[in-house]
């Protein structure tokens, strides 16, 4: 199975062999939302005032920065905050880990994008473990159909990391996890300290308090900034239809091949990303949805089930 | 399963304060329930994803383990293998009348740095004490950080009732004995609830069977009667500057607004340099304009002026200053691996100001349980301690009274690469002035490196090579220069014409080779002088580009900075100023060889800098040059020297 490439036509791409239908083609490559600013968020304020300043004490401690950008509803969030806190401006590189296991419409949204916000975009692929050649001559081509997913995970997107920032030398990511959507997550600091070997000591991670972080690292180190720690993935939604930031159509409501309609909560490579039944069309829509869920947001994502722990362990040695 | 109860009435759209999450810590010594206090709240505001009860309970039987309500929040496996909480959690979850963040702070003695973390940022506490075990160590030791933090609001959950058969009695001798502790710490707890958290009982509901003698509220109910933090926008103006950005030609001051109320056409005093200008605009990408900005807000403005501004002033209103003093008392407490050492350098920081500063003397080191003084008097302290401390900084330190403008008045001391401590201003007697004497003490031996005399000065040498036609303002800009470094507490002198042509270069005339000569001994001066660490600012005409380059070389040699300023006035603008009456003698051909009439002025292609003086202030000239040279001269702390 390797990856098909353009111009096969969108419909007839595997990743949308399952429930969830590809787009429309009527050339729209991203989800304008309506500006509404519902009257229950207030809270927003605060936390886009604490994410600006996070960000700009990441640009100001380390001039060496990048800003991982996966697509998703959160990075684009980060572009938005970004902006904010540069008036207008994103002084510093984005950094697209492909997979190459993207929907394809997820490309076309890259394409966009970058255009739109006039980004300075690397994009980086870890060509030989897809090929497996070099370091990966003797283990073969890793994919979805030879390898499990927790190990695809860790070598299409730590490991890629891992060969990008040695290129780079970057010594700060700004990242958009946030604190909601994992318990390993909810135990991260705003400055996250990472050795060499990209590992994350959880059992001795520095103080943090009164807006004092972690502002320094030692060679070849790196210092994870999370900017939306704080945000639950309910204001994600609510702070995008308030900015009108546009994302993704994937998030949103098809009618599947069985008549029911489907929407994507949260986006990964496409052979472990399942969609979630929903009649959510719109963000208000998906606001409310959220309101009631109790399925968690990753719950598509089979990387985080394969194993017990298995999230944890993909952490400990890199993953975002 | 419980039904939530809440204290106010369930509206459609809650209050702008009600929508503020409130952060409420929890703490208490290790084993007295907090974790199963805080996994009994998720599972009773059923705020857990579907399944994961089901979820945990079957791993608990697979591993043959009782399940636990602890568990639902220990996700960590190590925490599942000891059974303790490692690190601080940040939770949400909400009630009919608010949304809250439940901060889980360990209770381990060793993991002080973690309570810190959580507890710093929390609105509010809740204090387990296990009524089987009554008021431990930790009990008290949590109580006092609280009170040390500034949180007023506490609720004391008196645990594991269950063990004690539900006694009145046992829970009125834990709440004697715990309030008279609070009570000496000027804390006041707005109730103590006795609960069972493994049962559920007090928790989000009544116990009214096994203990009929309560009547208070749950704990979910005082939650929900916690108030929420108050805005600070009606207090004074502090505004500490985060960053300077050059966008669109435009000078852009960015930062977050810590307390009070910022207007275009306000005018800001920022400290401490004292310089004012007046706000031009408050800058919003993609957001509304508006003339206004509030506490909490992180925004940009521009300046009518461009005054000299950098990471760390804080700006504030010319009538409401914040205090500034280089000699302090704090209250401090300290997580280092290493001990805090009087006479030790260490890095300061408050909002974005960063400092070096000193351990002038131990006060008092306190036993945080007790609260009476550790021992004999002493010139450290140790990770874990408490203590009374005075500090001194190299430059002063931009403040205020922690009970006032919280924000303000807290610090941080790191000790290397790690956050060591943080520390606390009270009022009162910090400001004597009188006392300052440099107590900088070194003990290296062998070679002084440019190093060790960054580290004392706290800056590098470098040489800022002014060069411009007569009249261009050189000297008023080299005066202005030097008066601001050394009000930022930098060395730093001035060549030029007035205090080199009389006594060095007393034999020199204006000739060509005259002229060589005469900046070729400057720029050796200036070599000795920067390498000596000082800011040299030379103010020569110095007109030919090969004697510059010449400057420049023999600055690199010596591994000094250097930095060539383009005083950059027109011709016309320097003759009609003619301060010293030269131009005017020079057409009336008194003198010879005078540059710009009758000898040539090669002007700068590769400045660092370019004042235009015809163009800018003297306060906006000062900006440019300061711009560039501080990040030049920085010295980067370093522990080792």
């Amino acid at each position: 199975m390797s990856q098909p490439t353009i111009p096969m036509k969108m419909s007839e791409h595997p990743a949308y062999a399952g429930r969830y239908p590809a787009p429309p083609e009527d050339g729209k490559a991203a989800f304008f939302p309506e500006k509404i600013s519902r009257e229950d968020c207030a809270h927003l304020d605060a936390l886009e005032a604490q994410s600006i300043f996070l960000i700009r004490e990441a640009y100001h401690y380390f001039k060496n920065v990048c800003m991982p950008w996966s697509m998703g509803k959160d990075s684009n969030v980060l572009i938005w905050l970004s902006k904010k806190a540069f008036c207008g401006h994103i002084p510093y590189p984005l950094l697209h880990i492909d997979t190459t296991y993207e929907f394809p419409e997820m490309i076309e949204y890259r394409n966009w994008a970058v255009e739109h916000h006039g980004l300075n975009l690397i994009v980086k692929i870890n060509e030989d473990a897809r090929a497996g050649r070099g370091a990966y001559a003797e283990r073969g081509p890793i994919g979805y159909d030879t390898t499990d997913p927790v190990t695809v995970t860790h070598e299409l997107k730590t490991e890629a990391l891992k060969q990008v920032m040695a290129e780079h030398r970057w010594d700060a990511l700004i990242t958009g996890i946030r604190r909601d959507e994992d318990p390993t997550r909810a135990k991260e600091r705003y400055f996250s300290p990472r050795t060499a070997d990209f590992d994350w000591d959880y059992k001795d991670q520095p103080p943090e308090f009164w807006n004092q972080f972690t502002s320094s690292c030692g060679a070849g180190e790196h210092v994870r900034v999370q900017a939306l720690l704080d945000w639950s993935e309910r204001d994600i939604w609510l702070y995008i239809q308030r900015e009108g930031i546009p994302i993704p159509k994937m998030y949103f409501a098809r009618t599947g091949a069985d008549g029911k309609r489907y929407r994507f909560r949260s986006l990964g490579c496409w052979p472990i990303s399942g969609p979630v039944e929903s009649e959510a069309d719109t963000i208000d829509k998906i606001i409310d949805e959220l309101a009631v869920t109790k399925t968690s947001e990753r719950a598509g994502r089979a990387q985080d089930h394969h194993e017990r722990n298995a999230m944890q362990k993909l952490r400990a040695k890199g993953f975002m | 399963m419980s039904v939530i109860q809440s204290s106010k009435p369930v509206s459609a759209v809650a209050s702008f304060e009600d929508q503020q999450r409130l952060k409420v810590v929890f703490v208490g010594h290790v084993d007295h329930g907090k974790s199963t206090l805080i996994g009994r709240i998720f599972y009773d505001t059923q705020s857990l994803a579907d399944g994961k009860v089901e979820q945990i309970q079957a791993a608990c039987r697979e591993e043959g383990m009782e399940f636990e309500y602890a568990f639902l929040l220990d996700a960590l496996l190590e925490e599942q293998e000891q059974n303790i909480t490692i690190d601080t959690t940040q939770i949400q979850f909400k009630t009919a009348r608010r949304p809250y963040v439940i901060i889980d702070a360990p209770g381990h003695k060793e993991f002080l740095k973690n309570m810190i973390t959580g507890a710093a940022s929390a609105d509010a506490a809740v204090l387990l004490i296990a009524a089987n075990e009554g008021v431990r160590e930790q009990s008290r030791r949590h109580g006092y950080l609280l009170s040390m933090l500034g949180i007023r609001q506490v609720v004391v959950a008196v645990n594991k009732m269950d063990l004690v058969n539900f006694s009145e009695e046992t829970f009125n001798a834990v709440v004697a004995e715990y309030r008279q502790f609070l009570s000496q710490i000027g804390l006041e707890a707005r109730t103590f609830v006795p609960i069972s958290a493994r049962n559920g009982f007090n928790v989000a509901s009544k116990a009214a069977v096994e203990m009929p003698w309560y009547k208070g509220p749950s704990v979910l109910d005082m939650l929900d009667r916690f108030e929420s933090p108050k805005p600070t926008t009606e207090q004074p103006l502090r505004f500490p500057v985060q960053d300077v950005y050059r966008f669109d030609e435009r000078r852009i001051i960015a930062g977050r607004i810590e307390s009070g109320t910022l207007r275009v056409g306000d005018r800001l005093l920022f400290s401490p340099n004292n310089k004012t200008s007046v706000v031009a605009s408050i800058e919003r990408w993609s957001g509304e304009p508006g003339e206004v900005a509030y506490a909490g807000e992180s925004v940009a403005i521009t300046l009518t002026e461009q005054i000299f501004v950098q990471r760390g002033h804080v700006a504030s209103q010319e009538k409401d200053t914040p205090i500034e003093s280089n000699r302090f008392k704090a209250n401090l407490f300290w997580m280092g691996k290493n001990n805090l050492v009087a006479g030790n350098r260490y890095k300061l920081k408050l909002t974005t100001q960063e400092l070096d500063c000193e351990l002038v003397s131990v006060d008092r080191v306190i036993d945080a349980s007790t609260l009476e003084a550790v021992g004999e008097p002493r010139n450290y302290i140790a990770r874990n301690d408490v203590a009374e401390i005075t500090l001194q900084t190299r430059t002063p330190l931009v403040m205020d009274n922690h009970d006032r403008i919280p924000t303000l008045g807290r610090f941080i001391i790191v000790d290397g690469h790690q956050v060591g401590g943080g520390g606390i201003l009270s009022g009162g007697t910090y400001t004597d002035r009188t006392q300052v004497k440099s107590q900088n003490i070194f003990w290296s031996e062998g070679k002084v490196t440019a190093s060790h005399r960054a580290a004392r000065n706290g800056h590098q040498g470098a040489i800022v090579w002014l060069t411009g036609l007569s009249g261009s303002g050189k000297s008023t800009l080299a005066k202005a220069l030097e008066r601001e470094l050394f009000n930022l507490g930098m060395h730093t002198t001035i060549l030029d014409g007035d205090n080199v042509r009389h006594g060095l270069n007393s034999n020199l005339g204006f000739s060509p080779e005259d002229r060589v000569e005469n900046i070729r001994r400057v720029g050796e001066v200036a070599r000795l002088m920067a390498e000596s660490g000082l800011i040299v600012i030379s103010a020569f005409i110095s007109p030919y580009r090969v004697d510059r380059r010449r400057a420049r070389e023999i600055a690199l040699e010596g591994g000094c900075g250097f930095l060539e300023v383009f005083v950059d006035a027109p011709l016309e603008v320097c003759e009609q100023r003619d301060p010293k009456n030269l131009y005017r003698r020079a057409r009336a051909g008194e003198i010879q060889e005078f540059t710009g009439i009758s000898a040539p002025y090669e002007s700068p292609e590769n400045a660092e800098v370019v004042v235009p003086t015809s163009k800018l202030s003297l306060e906006e000239s000062i900006a440019v040059v300061m711009e560039a040279l501080l990040p030049r001269v920085r010295h980067e702390f370093s522990p080792e020297i």
